[in-house]
């Protein structure tokens, strides 16, 4: 790893979002609408807005980042930069801790909209700080595109790419306790649940919801979901190969 | 003569087809070389043999007496894809500039290699909006950008007006002679002439490496076109 080459990759990919202005309101955007049909569908119940809209701060950056970047990398493989990068001196872990931390601060952007307008306008009640939400947030939103890079290295088309969504996030997000309580599912659900990272994620937001201060558990479950970017951005890494056939 | 590039017995796969079949040659540094031939006979493929991005099957390719794709050889190599590789949703000058500050370069260099590849005006517009000349251009400033002891060109002159490929060929030429090794592939025989050396592939072997001179008087024909014809031929019936 090279630090300049590593600010220079990342600032690269910021560069290319700011010249996409639409996929940047749409980053901004997306959360927003969907959080105001959240509002609207739970008018009259608002601690069931509290406790969906909590975890849908979460999820949402998760999703999008994956997204995303599996196009992003893919666009790298497909257009043949990356083979031009691959003969420079860049190193292969600059770049994919590079679109970490671009796309990171990107979702940083997201989760901070996102989360001002649930607490402001929307009135979110949470107990502890909106500041954790947007950390755990950010951290989601790493932790989706660490999963994009990875997956990306499996898809050879655009349309290949985008089908790992269904495959990748839907299973985390039915099963991460939004839907049904994990400690209410069948046993073998429940450990299927508990193999996957997002449901670290929803249960670290869970916990800022209900403690005025953060918790071990909170930290404990951030820890396993940073822990899980390290694995998948290693086997990224792994599966990004300099010399092809 | 000085060597910079050897390859030995390259053997190269692709699919179930042999691309490279036990290749053999040297390029001297300093100098401008002509990979020639059809399109399929192994041009890319070599190149990228040399870049250090292909899987080999044997044989070994050696670059300033390194293996080729090591790390200290990353940093003093331009590599110019075929299709061009630079980003879309970039201007000229920030893609030159990126790939300048790579190799440690500054912005002035990168506006140098912009100016030199002739889009100084197309500077500021986002590659995505240039024609496919300009496009392949951009991606060549990206490739000489701070003057790298090897260059390897795939195909930079395709679909460039005369003026400018005349200039372009001659950027080239002064780069070699400031020290610089340049492999350029073409298929183009006019742009043959404009070698130090020549090598003819096709089918993925070597049929000549030689001066533009010496294949004209082996072939004994001026034109050069017509020598690579017979250099094939006799080939043909020599095999």
């Amino acid at each position: 790893m090279n630090l300049r080459i590593l600010t220079v990759t990342t600032g690269r990919i910021l560069r290319q979002l700011r010249h996409d202005r639409r996929t940047i309101a749409l980053l901004l955007l997306v959360p927003v609408v969907l959080l105001t049909l959240l509002y609207f569908m739970f008018d009259d119940q608002p601690q069931v807005f509290d406790r969906i809209a909590l975890v849908m701060l979460g999820v949402f950056p998760f999703i999008i980042m994956f997204l995303v970047t599996s196009i992003a990398m893919l666009r790298e493989r497909t257009t043949g930069t990356l083979e031009r990068l691959l003969t420079t001196p860049l190193n292969k872990v600059d770049l994919l801790f590079g679109y970490g931390i671009a796309f990171g601060i990107a979702a940083a952007a997201q989760a901070a909209v996102a989360s001002a307008v649930a607490y402001w306008l929307f009135g979110l009640d949470t107990q502890g700080s909106p500041a954790l939400v947007i950390l755990i947030a950010v951290v989601n939103a790493v932790l989706g595109v660490a999963l994009g890079l990875l997956c990306s290295a499996f898809a050879r088309t655009e349309f290949q790419a985008v089908q790992f969504l269904p495959v990748v996030a839907f299973p985390q997000i039915m099963l991460c306790g939004l839907f049904v309580a994990r400690d209410q599912m069948v046993g073998w659900l429940e450990a299927i649940s508990d193999v996957l990272p997002l449901s670290y994620a929803v249960e670290a937001l869970q916990e800022v919801g209900v403690h005025t201060d953060p918790t071990g558990t909170m930290w404990r479950d951030l820890a396993i979901v940073a822990g899980a970017v390290i694995v998948a951005l290693v086997l990224a890494a792994a599966t990004l190969r300099r010399r092809t056939a | 003569m000085d060597t910079a590039i050897e390859v030995r017995d390259l053997v190269i796969e692709r699919g179930k087809r042999t691309v490279l079949h036990g290749f053999t040659c040297t390029i001297p540094r300093g100098s401008v070389t002509g990979l020639l031939g059809p399109s399929g006979s192994g041009k890319t493929t070599l190149m990228r043999a040399i870049v250090g991005v292909q899987i080999v099957k044997s044989g070994s390719i050696t670059v300033f007496g390194e293996p080729a794709g090591s790390a200290p050889l990353r940093h003093r190599m331009g590599y110019l894809t075929q299709a061009p590789s630079v980003y879309a949703d970039l201007t000229v000058r920030e893609n030159a500039r990126y790939f300048a500050a790579l190799y440690g370069l500054g912005a002035a260099e990168a506006d140098q290699a912009v100016a030199d590849v002739g889009l100084k005006k197309a500077a500021g517009q986002l590659v995505g909006t240039l024609s496919g000349g300009q496009r392949s251009r951009a991606s060549l400033a990206c490739a000489i950008v701070g003057n790298p002891d090897l260059v390897i060109l795939d195909e930079p002159t395709v679909g460039q007006d005369p003026v400018l490929r005349d200039e372009l060929w001659k950027r080239f030429q002064e780069m070699a002679a400031n020290g610089a090794t340049l492999l350029v592939s073409s298929h183009v025989m006019d742009e043959a002439a404009r070698c130090e050396r020549l090598l003819l592939i096709r089918e993925g072997r070597l049929i000549a490496d030689d001066t533009p001179a010496a294949v004209r008087a082996s072939a004994g024909t001026d034109d050069l076109d017509e020598a690579f014809l017979r250099l094939i031929r006799a080939q043909g019936v020599a095999a």
